[in-house]
């Protein structure tokens, strides 16, 4: 049974439902040479816009967002590499807190030559960020050769599935100042919390110490429907910084990797109906908390305990009591026996370069 | 008067009239809608089956059927511009060099070089044989990098040639893959105009010079008199890649459907790979899966295509011939003439040729695009879209 791959499928209905009623969704009914031609890369204004809105709905409107300063990519994960080529040399380092999606170390290594360097957590602060931490990787960073760009977290988290404290952003951010390095903050679970007050974003930070901008200009914040909408094969992701010099070149390098017109076209018309997302948002969180409370009774029942999460598509796992030593190595052949003999394919903490043995991601 | 874009509006009509009798293939309508989910769930950077098996029957269909496209040798990439970059980034480490003739699209400065840190080295072309590449000038730009140091690990053809609006004939394009294949570098076929093609004489792809080698090594080494060749020459198919897109033959830009076809297995492998960073939206592969896959629609619309775009091309040149303007006159496809303005020019200079793209566009207010833009080695000439 798949339980590896980090899906929404929970809300298709409400999406076919709206398709349903609204077929100006569909490029082909009107204006379809037009958008067949729009190759801008600066993307569709309407869609801009819609995504602005959408995002700002998520944080309950606590913060709103700029329509010019989103620059789309073809999926968050041309955006993390995308950003990643604009803040750093080859050679250079991005800080990022473990555990961390696996993925990162092809989005963010393989063609822009940049080095990652984990800052370590553990379950002592329940896998939030440290000052300590952050020193720590600098120095190790440092102590290495590296000149280091950038921290890059994911909030909220994955693989934990929880948001990170707003106490641990403002840390973040001030680390990021004192360093004079850049924020990158990849939000694509943001529309996956179970509850809509616990998410705070690296924006209600910025707005809530009054938009300085010598700290906002180093803050970035990636953004996709893969997770919140479940349309990871549409390609649909942003980049939305608050520093101009970025925005503009990540908008050109865009040329490498856009979102299809025609997608764009089906978007704009859904977000913008303000209806159906406020309807989407509230409905998907309830049914993905519903989802999460299950499972982690459930497994608590068989005595297993998981992080406690209020986000994301999955559970972080404690099967750290079961090992057979607190090694990787006993992670590693716990996870064969799960694969092989329970048949699930469940991901191990190892592979999200988690510092603690016996942790795995179930989704 | 925007004349700049190399746009192909022609055929909308026939593709407007399809997508309303073909309501499923649009996952928006209620008979498509069926389909939603698992088409925004898929992100499998293999791309839907459908949707690579139509290409590749496309891309057949567009050469005559002259030869078959395997459909898993298409990676897909984010439009053209996406799939040069990542074919320079599979090819080329950061410092290498493709050779490349001149005049060539301009956009190629960015997309080879910025990211990936490759260099190009023109080949320069001249009106005196039409623009064609010469071999001797391949040689002796390919003998001149390697005394400079650079390392040369490809040319880069785009055939039919932006902005030339020619195509190569099979002779040359042979002599240019036995070039790189006895240098052992490769050769990049970026042929996405290869269904504009609209005037004899026929397009030869690169395709079919492989195909013609393969059809060749199976045969016993008999010549068409009975007598034996003695030993071919072996082509090494690991050189050779063609970078498609649907932006120009099918007036897709927006779609952003860009398309690289390797022989090369480890290059298809690791392009895959990084197609991760501009992957088709499934919406969007859906769609053209359906569309291509109707064999009678993609008839009609490659047969219109080459009639209007004939039409278009004579009405053009018919009209500049009056006022006794040439375009170069070996153009048989494209989306643009090539206008040769030298006999205007102040005099034959690059700065000449810019005052006078000035005066075009400020007071005749036409919007062209100079030579020089696209590294022309000659002033006066000027594309028109």
């Amino acid at each position: 049974i798949q339980m590896g791959l980090a899906e929404n499928q929970v809300s298709f209905d409400l999406l076919e439902d709206y398709l349903e009623k609204h077929p100006e969704a569909s490029s082909t009914t009107h204006n379809f040479k037009e958008n067949a031609l729009y190759q801008d890369y600066h993307g569709l204004k309407s869609f801009r816009q819609a995504m602005a809105s959408f995002m700002s709905q998520i944080r309950g409107g606590r913060a709103t967002f700029d329509p010019d300063r989103i620059v789309l990519t073809a999926g968050a994960t041309a955006a993390n590499e995308l950003l990643t080529f604009i803040l750093a040399n080859p050679g250079d380092a991005l800080l990022v807190p473990t555990p961390y999606y696996p993925g990162f170390d092809r989005d963010l290594r393989w063609r822009t030559g940049v080095k990652i360097v984990p800052i370590h957590c553990d379950s002592s602060t329940n896998f939030q960020v440290t000052k300590e931490a952050l020193q720590s990787a600098y120095n190790e960073a440092v102590s290495m050769g590296l000149k280091v760009r950038a921290v890059l977290i994911t909030n909220p988290s994955n693989p934990l599935g929880a948001t990170v404290q707003r106490v641990v952003l403002e840390d973040i951010l001030d680390f990021s100042v004192e360093k004079n390095i850049h924020l990158v903050s990849d939000e694509i679970y943001s529309g996956s919390t179970f509850s809509p007050d616990e998410f705070v974003s690296i924006a209600e930070v910025l707005n809530d110490r009054g938009s300085i901008q010598s700290e906002s200009e180093r803050v970035h914040i990636v953004y996709s429907l893969s997770k919140d909408l479940g349309l990871p094969g549409f390609r649909v992701g942003t980049i939305y910084s608050y520093n101009d010099a970025v925005v503009t070149t990540a908008r050109r390098m865009s040329s490498f990797t856009l979102i299809s017109s025609q997608t764009q076209h089906l978007l704009a018309c859904m977000l913008s109906n303000a209806e159906f997302t406020e309807n989407y948002i509230s409905k998907n969180r309830e049914r993905l908390r519903r989802r999460y409370e299950m499972i982690i009774a459930g497994l608590r029942r068989a005595g297993i305990e998981c992080l406690e999460g209020n986000a994301g598509l999955f559970c972080w796992m404690n099967l750290g009591p079961v090992l057979v030593d607190p090694t990787r190595e006993a992670e590693l052949s716990l996870w064969k026996l799960i694969l092989k003999d329970v048949r699930l394919n469940i991901s191990p903490g190892s592979s999200c370069h988690c510092s603690e043995p016996g942790w795995f991601r179930v989704c | 008067i925007q004349m700049g874009l190399a746009e192909n509006q022609l055929c909308f009509d026939m593709v407007e009239q399809w997508m309303n009798n073909n309501p499923s293939a649009s996952i928006c309508t209620s008979q498509g809608a069926r389909g939603f989910k698992d088409i925004a769930i898929f992100q499998d950077y293999h791309g839907l089956p459908e949707f690579r098996n139509a290409v590749a029957k496309f891309m057949g269909k567009v050469r005559g059927e002259r030869v078959k496209f395997n459909p898993d040798r298409i990676v897909m990439a984010g439009g053209a511009t996406g799939a040069h970059e990542t074919v320079a980034f599979c090819l080329a480490d950061p410092g290498d060099a493709f050779l490349i003739p001149t005049p060539y699209y301009p956009g190629f400065d960015r997309d080879l070089r910025w990211r990936t840190g490759v260099q190009l080295v023109p080949i320069e072309c001249q009106s005196s044989n039409n623009f064609k590449l010469r071999i001797e000038d391949l040689e002796s730009a390919y003998d001149m990098a390697k005394l400079n140091n650079v390392r040369v690990k490809g040319l880069l053809l785009t055939n039919p040639s932006n902005p030339l609006g020619t195509i190569l004939d099979g002779n040359t394009l042979r002599s240019i893959v036995s070039f790189t294949n006895d240098n052992n570098i490769h050769l990049i076929c970026d042929e996405i105009y290869s269904a504009t093609v609209f005037d004899k004489p026929d397009y030869v792809s690169v395709a079919e010079v492989v195909d013609e080698y393969l059809n060749n090594a199976n045969d016993d080494g008999e010549g068409d008199d009975g007598n034996s060749n003695g030993p071919r020459p072996t082509l090494n198919l690991d050189l050779i890649h063609i970078v498609y897109s649907l932006s120009k033959d099918m007036g897709f830009p927006g779609f952003r459907v860009g398309i690289i076809y390797s022989y090369n297995d480890v290059v298809v492998s690791c392009a895959r790979k990084m197609s991760s960073f501009g992957l088709v939206s499934t919406q969007t592969q859906h769609l053209i899966g359906s569309m291509l896959s109707d064999d009678d629609f993609v008839d009609e619309f490659i047969a219109a295509n080459r009639r209007r775009l004939a039409e278009r091309h004579r009405a053009f040149t018919g009209g500049l011939a009056e006022v006794g303007i040439r375009c170069l006159k070996t153009s048989n496809a494209g989306l643009f003439v090539w206008m040769d303005l030298r006999r205007l020019l102040k005099e034959q200079s690059v700065e000449a040729e810019t005052a006078l793209w000035r005066v075009i566009i400020n007071e005749v207010k036409l919007n062209v695009s100079p030579g020089s833009s696209f590294h022309c080695s000659e002033p006066g000439w000027f594309r028109v879209c």
